[in-house]
């Protein structure tokens, strides 16, 4: 049952909890110092969640179409979908990271006045509607928007209804969970050692790159994790903002909804595709970036 | 050492799928919904003849202003009930149907989408056209590109949207489309009418190909072309009771006022044709 291991560490890292491993000072944990015996009260509650979470995927399990699953995913459609949401999502992770990962050391490492309402501000498109995302991003960057207006008369930039608008929008929507996620894991890690490495002559952006970037790696990497997740599946900022095109802007999660106004059975297929594409993957990540760390 | 790096791992790997899983699941667990079949031998509840209570109505996206105005005229004329409406892609509020919402009246803007519901035997009373759409072009305010006919749309550089070919706007628009012969490649196929007019009121698509009612509900901010094409894809509204309406007695007093003389003015003053 390592399931019940994984809801509850997605929501340690949201809250920016998970930073162990990331900052040698801290207390080893003790096996042995832990109860054997699973307190009933914590236990209940648990089964209940761990039920809750996995009862809709059984669901989907026991009424996917296994008969003509093959009919249905080999649709070039389908496949041009699932590209073009791996890649979108891969290209709005790396933004992420890029812009995001500097965002949360700011938050995390310097003071300025109104910090605190900026760190709400950033976490602001966790709880923002995504369609609303997508209006607000079209407002700004659209072909009419208030910053978008100059991209199109300076560069002849538009946006909306391109691929570089669907990784515009997963960016908007997955971006705060990598800078919580890191802000948390640099926050518990000891700024001593960066103190230590400006003392012996390093700038404090060779510490940065030197002793913090090593230091928070796993932070990052689970940052990384969640962004890009939450990117794979995002809808609603995509369509408001990209539009639905076959090829161009139409990702996995887009079609599943537009499967399943005419054809369910169709959309029972493409979402065990995505899941089993996000499932892949992710097993594949652990391997090769977790040991690194 | 080693103790933690594991940890780490177990911790980092666990939280990717767990999130997966998550992510996952939100994306589909409507699709689940919809494919369960409804009990159909339940009888119809025996309701109070008094008209009360709550009518819910799901209405195809384009109904959104004149079913607004005829809830307001019923819960006027019936004191003590209250009409609550879900607009949206007729296609979508089928599978809702279909998947076991709670609604009482059905009105769709194509037979077919009515179909999805009468086809799991949903519905009460068979579905009767009511009202009757046709396509227009919506193009920017004072129609800067020039559009005049639905052959203007096919120019290159012209950006423009039209409605997924599941929603009933985007079928007639190809039906439109094909009839005349023409290829058109928009930017995007939107899920719904509205969605496909808004791109084309925040200026972010040049044109759109929506329903006459759509444009005239946008007022100044959109222009509408007519073209001779759509008269060969009109649309039919029709509208049901539905098999398991929670309030079927009012329901059936609201599609009276639909199809009532006072109805088919609020409905022709919006734009729609008589059926």
């Amino acid at each position: 049952m390592t399931e019940l291991d994984k809801s509850g560490a997605a929501a340690e890292v949201l809250t920016g909890g998970d930073t162990r491993g990331a900052g040698p000072r801290r207390p080893r944990a003790r096996p042995g110092a832990r109860g054997r015996g699973v307190p009933l009260p914590l236990l209940v509650p648990a089964l209940v969640g761990l039920a809750f979470l996995l009862l809709p995927l059984i669901a989907l399990l026991v009424r996917a179409p296994w008969r003509t699953l093959p009919d249905q995913l080999t649709s070039p459609e389908v496949w041009q979908a699932l590209q073009l949401s791996l890649i979108c999502a891969t290209a709005a992770t790396a933004v992420s990271l890029v812009l995001g990962v500097p965002l949360a050391w700011l938050l995390a490492r310097t003071e300025f006045p109104g910090r605190g309402f900026v760190r709400a501000l950033v976490t602001l498109p966790l709880v923002l509607p995504p369609v609303v995302g997508g209006v607000a991003l079209l407002l700004a960057l659209g072909r009419n928007g208030v910053v978008g207006q100059l991209l199109d008369s300076w560069f002849g930039i538009t946006l909306p209804f391109t691929t570089a608008g669907v990784v515009v929008a997963e960016s908007f929507v997955a971006m705060p969970f990598l800078v919580i996620s890191v802000e948390g894991t640099l926050r518990a890690a000891d700024p001593r050692f960066e103190e230590a490495a400006t003392t012996l002559g390093a700038s404090r952006f060779t510490a940065f790159r030197r002793v913090t970037l090593p230091l928070i790696m796993p932070g990052i990497a689970a940052g990384a994790v969640l962004a890009w997740a939450r990117a794979l599946g995002e809808f609603g900022a995509t369509i408001t903002f990209a539009g639905n095109f076959p090829g161009r802007t139409q990702t996995m999660p887009l079609a599943v909804y537009l499967a399943l106004q005419n054809d369910p059975a169709a959309a029972l297929a493409l979402s065990l595709v995505l899941l089993a594409v996000s499932i892949a993957v992710l097993a594949g990540l652990r391997d090769r970036w977790m040991t690194a760390s | 050492m080693t103790r933690y790096t594991r940890r780490t791992r177990r911790t980092l790997q666990v939280t990717g799928v767990g999130v997966a899983a998550l992510l996952a699941l939100s994306a589909c667990s409507s699709g689940s919904d919809s494919s369960s079949k409804k009990d159909s031998s339940s009888a119809s509840k025996d309701s109070a003849k008094k008209v009360t209570g709550t009518v819910t109505v799901f209405a195809a996206a384009s109904l959104k202003e004149s079913f607004t105005t005829l809830g307001k005229d019923f819960e006027k004329a019936h004191p003590g009930t209250k009409v609550t409406f879900s607009f949206g892609g007729s296609d979508t509020l089928a599978a809702s149907i279909t998947g076991g919402a709670p609604a009482d009246v059905f009105a769709a803007a194509s037979p077919k989408t009515m179909a999805i519901v009468t086809d799991k035997k949903d519905a009460a009373t068979a579905p009767s056209t009511f009202v009757r759409n046709q396509l227009e072009i919506a193009t920017l305010p004072g129609n800067p590109d020039k559009v005049a006919s639905l052959k203007d749309l096919t120019k290159s550089g012209l950006k423009v949207v039209l409605c997924d070919k599941t929603v009933p706007c985007g079928a007639a628009a190809q039906k439109a489309l094909d009839a005349s012969k023409l290829k058109l490649t928009p930017v995007s196929y939107e899920q719904d009418v509205k969605s496909a007019l808004t791109k084309v009121e925040l200026k972010e698509a040049d044109a759109a190909v929506v329903y006459k009612t759509d444009v005239k509900a946008a007022g100044s901010k959109v222009e509408g072309v007519e073209f001779p094409e759509s008269a060969n894809a009109i649309n039919d509204y029709p509208i049901a009771l539905l098999k398991d309406a929670p309030n079927a007695e009012a329901a059936k007093e609201f599609i009276a006022l639909v199809q009532s003389v006072e109805g088919q003015e609020v409905l022709t003053a919006a734009g729609f044709l008589k059926p």
